[in-house]
């Protein structure tokens, strides 16, 4: 049954699978894993500050966020964005939002929303005699926080928060649902075009095998690099 | 007592919910007095010390460091902070940082210090505690009483007009015990203004001034130290004495 298999199609669009759907995918990572962490990282502090109502809205936030699918959220965001913009402006008509844009918005509150539990998690792994000792010599609580808290917090929770990228990085080939075209897109748009569904397929899968793999390795590196430290 | 105390405690009390954890606590610390607090755990020694530096919180009273009242919201807490050195039980020194930069943090983001100006202070302290030659590791790199005298030197190193510690050698193995109690014992012959708690009663008798006893959130006994381990006055303190002095 693998007699007529064609491998050779893969050479043939090796070139648009990576700089174009490949690299659209990292870029998508890289972009959501670092705006969404930096907001993750501050609705962490939020919902650990000693401060009236926001810790709530944060809250209420992350659960809502995290109990809607991803599909639905990016639908949502690309249909709603644009209203919501001109609601906004006060513009007469809706304000255009391109789909890398919005999508872009779309995984990072998401990651956001995700990260934030994770450091809230590492910002507690951090015993609260860490703070004190910090305040007692004088640094203020966001000093403490950035200079103390944060750095041993975010070292604890660097598996954690690679894992959640990996994770990541397979969920965005959902934007298939605004048309942009990701790495798996292009995968699929060859194996349309071609007839090659199965090729274009098996090697989809390799290849994000070959990346979730490698990136899971790293993961299970530093778990024990960090066991060596404590 | 003509100078104006160092420490100036009126009339402390504390609540955690409805538990009350300091009742009416007066004492005054002279400039260059070390004063040993004792007493029996959850007597609130430690909550009594933190309260000097703010680190908690209280309902009433007021509580006076060189001539700042920590109760007036106007006074900057950090800097209040900056002034009063602080040793914990469990040393608590940054494990993500440096011996140096552990010296040096506060040094250069609270005093403003540069870096050469805040590692030329932190090498004389570490000098002075006799760690010189572990400035460069890390916290998890050092034992225990090595850690604890980090500790005294970061604290040191902002130049503070006061030192509270808050059971410095109870998490000690007993060989590491005398290293910390040295550097303290130094300290205090130097004229430095120090609130300890502590059970060490062999440190309390070699420099304590006075010795304060507590139970159940009240001072009992607030005494020169002749006084104190000639005869105290309440049962408590004499029950707690014969408890830790016959081992």
């Amino acid at each position: 049954m693998f007699g007529n298999l064609d491998f050779d199609v893969i050479r043939r669009s090796a070139g648009y699978l990576f700089f174009d759907g490949m690299s659209f995918t990292l870029t998508l990572t890289a972009l959501t894993t670092v705006i969404g962490g930096a907001i993750g990282t501050v609705l962490a502090m939020i919902r650990l500050a000693p401060i009236p109502v926001l810790p709530k809205v944060v809250t209420a936030y992350v659960n809502l966020t995290r109990s809607l699918p991803l599909v639905l959220l990016i639908f949502w965001f690309y249909f709603l964005v644009p209203y919501v913009g001109q609601w906004l402006t006060g513009a007469d008509r809706p304000v255009h939002v391109g789909a890398f844009s919005s999508s872009l918005i779309t995984f990072t509150m998401v990651e956001a929303a995700y990260f934030c539990e994770i450091m809230r998690a590492g910002i507690q792994s951090i015993a609260a005699s860490q703070t004190n000792a910090a305040r007692a010599v004088g640094l203020s609580y966001l000093q403490a926080m950035r200079y103390v808290v944060l750095p041993q917090a975010f070292r604890n929770m660097v598996p954690l928060l690679l894992t959640q990228t990996i994770v990541m990085f397979q969920d965005t080939s959902l934007v298939y649902v605004v048309s942009i075209t990701d790495f798996l897109g292009a995968a699929s748009k060859v194996a349309q075009r071609d007839g090659r569904l199965v090729e274009m397929y098996l090697f989809a899968a390799v290849v994000y095998f070959c990346f979730s793999f490698a990136a899971s390795m790293l993961v299970r590196h530093l778990q024990r690099r960090n066991e060596f430290v404590h | 007592m003509l100078e104006k105390p160092m420490i100036d405690i009126t009339l402390v009390n504390k609540l955690y919910g409805s538990f009350q954890v300091l009742t009416d606590c007066t004492t005054k610390v002279a400039k260059g007095e070390v004063v040993v607090v004792c007493g029996p755990s959850g007597s609130g020694k430690s909550t009594l010390i933190k309260c000097v530096n703010a680190l908690e919180p209280f309902q009433s009273g007021r509580i006076i460091v060189d001539g700042v009242n920590l109760s007036d919201p106007k006074i900057d807490l950090n800097r209040l902070r900056a002034r009063v050195g602080m040793v914990f039980q469990h040393f608590e020194l940054f494990p993500h940082l440096k011996i140096t930069e552990n010296l040096c943090l506060a040094q250069e983001k609270v005093l403003g210090r540069s870096r050469e100006e805040a590692m030329v202070k932190a090498m004389g302290l570490l000098e002075r505690v006799g760690l010189k030659d572990h400035a460069h590791k890390r916290p998890g790199q050092l034992s225990g009483g090595q850690q604890q005298r980090v500790a005294i030197a970061r604290a040191l190193a902002m130049d503070p007009v006061a030192m509270l510690f808050d059971e410095p050698t109870s998490a000690l193995d007993p060989e590491m015990i005398n290293e910390v109690l040295d550097v303290m014992i130094e300290l205090a012959k130097e004229g430095m203004t120090m609130m300890v708690v502590t059970h060490e009663m062999g440190f309390a008798r070699k420099v304590a001034h006075r010795v304060i006893f507590m139970d159940k959130g009240e001072i009992v006994e607030d005494a020169p130290k002749e006084d104190f381990f000639g005869k105290p006055h309440s049962d408590r303190a004499q029950t707690f004495l014969s408890k830790i002095l016959t081992h």
